[in-house]
C-alpha cells in the first residue's frame, strides 16, 4: 500500500533519489544542538495553539460591560478584546489551558532561540560559511521578539497596556518620522480605538514571514551540513554522525512530543499572566511592578537608567528615550549582526570552518559575549528596580545608583577575567 | 562480544525495551484519560496533566527506542564542496549573457520599463496614508480651556472645599471623561510651602496644584503622590518630580518637568482651568520645537 502511494508520487515527482539521500543524510548528534530544534516545536506549538485561540478572541476596542462568570468583574465597563480573554479563561472549555501553553510556548520559543544564539557564539558557528544563517537567525529572533510583544498586548488589560504605552512613547522617539510610526503603526495617540486590532493584524501575519525564513533556515543547514564538535575523524572534509533514518529521525520526533508533553506540563500546572487580575486597561491607571516578559526587560531596564536628558536643538527635541529605547537595540542588533565579518576582519581569519570551537579557545570571543551577557543582566536587574528594592528592603534611588555604575563596571570586569581565564585554560591544555 | 553471541545482546536490550514498552502504555492510558476530562469539563490542570502524559509517553518511548534498541554505528561522510566548479561558474556566466544581449538590444524599452516599473511603486506605498491622520495637531493638543470645569473620572465636578491638604485625584475636563491626553492629576498642598516660579505664582489657589498625569519620558500614568516629601512618582521607570516646584524633575530618567495647568477657584468653590498646559503632555519627540 505505501509503497504504491510512494510509486504514485515518484511517478509525478521523481522523488526517489531524493529521499534516499534524504534518508542516508549524516546528522552529527550533541545535546546543544536541540536547541535549535526546541525553539522550531515551540513554533509548531505555537501555530496549533494560536489557531485554537483566534477564533475566541475578539481585537476590538469597542466598550463593553462584562457579564461573564468571572465574579469579580461582572458589571466592569472593559474593551471585547478584554472581556473576550476572560471568555477564554473561563468560559471556553479548555481555553485557559490552551491560552497558557501558548504564553509558555511564546517564552520556551524566545528562551530556546535564544540560548542557540549563544550556542551559535561561542562555539564560532556562524564561522565562513554560515554567516548566512547567522542573518537569518537574527532576523528570525526579531520577528520572534516583535510577534510575542504583540500578542502579550493583546488581551488589553492594564499590565500589557502599560507595554504598549512605552512602546509607543519609545517610536515616537524615532528621529524625524516618529510621530508618523507611532501613530501608522497604534492608530493614533495611544491608547487609539484601533490599537488592539492593528496589533492583532500584525500577530497573525508576522508568523508567515517567521515560517518562510524558518524554512530558508533549514534548507541553508541542509545544504551545508551541520557543524562536528570536535573529535577524531572530524575535519572540514569529514562529516560524523548518525543517519537520519531511522536513528535521528525518531530521536527528533521524541524530542517535539517531549517538548510539547513539557509545554503542557506548565500550561496546565502553572498559572501565567492571570489577566483577569490585572485588571481591563484603563488610561489613567497603572499598577506598580509593572514588569514585560523577560525577552523585553533589558530594554525596559536600559529606560530605567539611562539618564535624565531632552536635548532641543535646532527646532527641534531629541527625546532622552532615544538614546536607550531605540539606539541600544540598534547597536546590540547591529553588533549581532555584523559580528561574523567584524571578526573575519579583526582575526583575518576567512577560512571555512566546520568543525566548531570550545569557548576557551578563542579567548577574545568568549570574553566580549561574556561581557555583553552580563550587561544583558545588569539590565534585567534595573527591569525590575523597584521590585528588588522593596524586596530587598532599600530604596529606589540607591539601587539605581548603584544600576548605573554596575551597568559599565560589571561588563568590564567580567570581560577582562573571562578573557585571563580562557587564556589560562587555553595555556594549561596546549 | 556482543556480536557473535545472541544471549548478552539480548539483555542488554531488556532494559530499553521494558522502558520504551511502559512509555508507550502510559501514554496511552494518559490519552485516554485526557479525552474523559476534556469530555467531562474537567480543570485546567487535569487537562494539562493527562495530555502532557500522553506526550511524554510517546516522545519518551521514541528516545529509549532509539537509543537502546537500534543500532547505531557513527557514520563518516565526505562533505564535499559547497562552491561551484569553475566550469558550472562558466557555463552560467554563458548562458546570462545570452539572455542580457536580447533584452540590451532594445535600450528604449529596459529605460522605460524601469521608469513605469518605479513609478508604480509609488501608488501602492501611498496607500500607507490611509492608517492615520497627521500626528502633529493631536500631538499638541489637549481639550483645557480657560474656565472649563474639572471633574473626577465619574464627571463630578470638584469642589475645593472637599479636598484637604495632601489629598490628590485624577481629574479631567468637564465633559471629556475620555480625552485620555488631557488626564490631569489634581492635588493640594501646604500653600506656604509652595516654591513655583514667579510667573505661575496665581497659578495655585489654596495650595491646589493641577499637572498633566501623563510621564514626560515615556508615557505612563505619574500615579504615586509621596504626601510626605511631596513628591511625584512615576511607577513604570521611577522618575520623581517635586511638585511644590512646578513639578521640576528630582530624579529618575525623565526629561523635563510635568506640564502645569493653572487653576483658579470660583465664588461657587468649584475648581476651574485658568488656561491649558504650560506644555505639550507626553513623551517628547523630535518634530517638536
Amino acid at each position: 500500500m505505501i509503497s504504491r502511494l510512494a510509486r504514485w508520487f515518484d511517478e509525478r515527482l521523481g522523488a526517489a533519489s531524493f529521499a534516499r539521500r534524504a534518508l542516508d543524510k549524516v546528522f552529527p548528534d550533541h545535546w546543544s544542538f536541540m536547541l535549535g530544534e526546541i525553539a522550531l516545536f515551540s513554533f509548531i506549538i505555537l501555530v496549533g495553539t494560536g489557531l485554537f485561540l483566534a477564533p475566541f478572541f475578539n481585537a476590538s476596542e469597542t466598550r463593553v460591560v462584562y457579564e461573564g462568570s468571572y465574579q469579580a468583574l461582572k458589571g466592569v465597563d472593559m474593551s471585547a478584546a478584554y472581556r473576550s480573554t476572560l471568555q477564554i479563561s473561563f468560559d471556553v472549555r479548555a481555553g485557559l489551558f490552551v491560552r497558557q501553553m501558548h504564553h509558555w510556548a511564546a517564552l520556551i520559543f524566545m528562551g530556546a532561540i535564544t540560548i542557540h544564539l549563544l550556542r551559535i557564539f561561542f562555539t564560532g558557528a556562524f564561522r565562513r560559511p554560515r554567516e548566512i544563517n547567522w542573518i537569518i537567525g537574527l532576523t528570525l529572533l526579531a520577528l520572534a521578539m516583535f510577534n510575542d510583544f504583540t500578542g502579550y498586548s493583546a488581551p488589553d488589560d492594564l499590565l500589557s497596556g502599560t507595554g504598549l504605552r512605552i512602546a509607543y512613547s519609545v517610536l515616537l522617539s524615532v528621529p524625524f518620522i516618529g510621530d508618523w510610526l507611532a501613530f501608522i503603526m497604534f492608530g493614533g495617540n495611544v491608547p487609539a480605538q484601533v490599537t488592539i486590532s492593528r496589533l492583532y493584524g500584525m500577530h497573525v501575519v508576522v508568523p508567515f514571514f517567521i515560517l518562510a525564513l524558518l524554512g530558508l533556515h533549514l534548507m541553508i543547514l541542509w545544504r551545508q551540513k551541520h557543524t562536528n564538535c570536535p573529535g577524531p575523524g572530524r575535519s572540514n572534509q569529514r562529516i560524523v554522525g548518525s543517519r537520519m533514518w531511522p536513528v535521528y529521525s525518531t530521536k527528533f520526533t521524541g524530542l517535539f512530543f517531549l517538548v510539547f508533553a513539557a509545554i503542557a506540563t506548565l500550561g496546565g500546572l502553572v498559572e501565567i499572566n492571570p489577566i483577569w487580575l490585572f485588571g481591563p486597561f484603563n488610561a489613567d491607571a497603572v499598577s506598580s511592578g509593572s514588569q514585560p516578559d523577560w525577552y523585553i526587560i533589558w530594554l525596559e531596564g536600559a529606560l530605567r537608567l539611562f539618564p535624565s536628558a531632552d536635548i532641543r536643538i535646532a527646532g527641534h527635541t531629541i527625546p532622552g528615550l532615544f538614546f536607550p529605547g531605540v539606539i541600544l537595540p540598534l547597536v546590540m542588533f547591529g553588533l549581532l549582526y555584523f559580528w561574523p565579518f567584524i571578526e573575519a576582519r579583526v582575526t583575518g581569519d576567512r577560512e571555512l570552518h566546520h568543525v566548531l570551537q570550545p569557548p576557551v579557545a578563542s579567548p577574545v570571543r568568549t570574553a566580549i559575549g561574556a561581557a555583553a551577557i552580563t550587561f544583558l543582566l545588569v539590565l534585567i536587574v534595573a527591569g525590575s528596580q523597584d521590585v528588588v528594592a522593596v524586596a530587598a528592603g532599600g530604596s529606589v534611588v540607591t539601587l539605581r545608583a548603584a544600576l548605573r555604575i554596575l551597568v559599565a563596571a560589571g561588563p568590564a570586569a567580567v570581560g577582562i577575567i573571562t578573557y585571563l581565564w580562557c587564556r589560562s585554560l587555553k595555556e594549561r591544555t596546549s | 562480544m556482543s556480536r557473535d553471541s545472541g544471549m548478552p545482546k539480548r539483555d542488554s536490550r531488556r532494559g530499553p525495551l521494558l522502558r520504551a514498552v511502559s512509555a508507550f502504555v502510559i501514554s496511552i492510558a494518559a490519552a485516554g484519560a485526557f479525552l474523559v476530562f476534556y469530555w467531562s469539563d474537567r480543570g485546567t490542570a487535569w487537562l494539562g496533566g493527562s495530555l502532557a502524559l500522553a506526550f511524554a509517553g510517546v516522545g519518551a518511548g521514541m528516545v529509549f527506542w532509539a537509543h537502546g534498541m537500534m543500532p547505531d554505528e557513527e557514520i563518516s561522510e565526505d562533505r564535499g564542496d559547497l562552491a561551484s566548479s569553475e566550469e558550472e561558474i562558466e557555463s552560467f556566466r554563458e548562458s546570462l549573457a545570452v539572455g542580457e544581449n536580447k533584452i540590451a538590444r532594445r535600450r528604449l524599452l529596459g529605460w522605460l520599463l524601469g521608469i513605469a516599473a518605479g513609478l508604480l511603486v509609488l501608488g501602492p506605498v501611498s496607500l500607507i496614508r490611509s492608517l492615520g491622520k497627521s500626528p502633529l495637531p493631536v500631538l499638541f493638543q489637549t481639550v483645557w480651556q480657560n474656565g472649563m470645569m474639572l471633574v473626577t473620572p465619574d464627571g463630578k465636578p470638584v469642589s475645593a472645599a472637599d479636598m484637604p491638604v495632601g489629598a490628590v485625584m485624577t481629574v479631567f475636563p468637564a465633559g471629556q471623561v475620555n480625552a485620555t491626553a488631557s488626564q490631569t492629576l489634581l492635588l493640594r498642598v501646604d500653600q506656604a510651602a509652595l516654591k513655583l516660579p514667579p510667573e505661575r505664582s496665581g497659578w495655585a489657589p489654596g495650595g491646589f496644584l493641577a499637572f498633566s498625569k501623563i510621564c514626560t519620558h515615556a508615557g505612563c500614568p505619574v500615579a504615586q503622590f509621596e504626601k510626605s516629601i511631596n513628591v511625584l512618582l512615576c511607577p513604570c521607570h521611577q522618575s520623581a518630580f517635586d511638585v511644590l516646584r512646578g513639578a521640576v524633575v528630582v530624579g529618575g530618567p525623565a526629561g523635563r518637568p510635568l506640564p502645569q495647568l493653572p487653576l483658579r477657584i470660583g465664588r461657587d468653590g468649584i475648581l476651574r482651568a485658568g488656561g491649558d498646559f504650560s506644555g505639550t503632555p507626553g513623551p517628547e519627540f523630535w518634530n517638536k520645537a
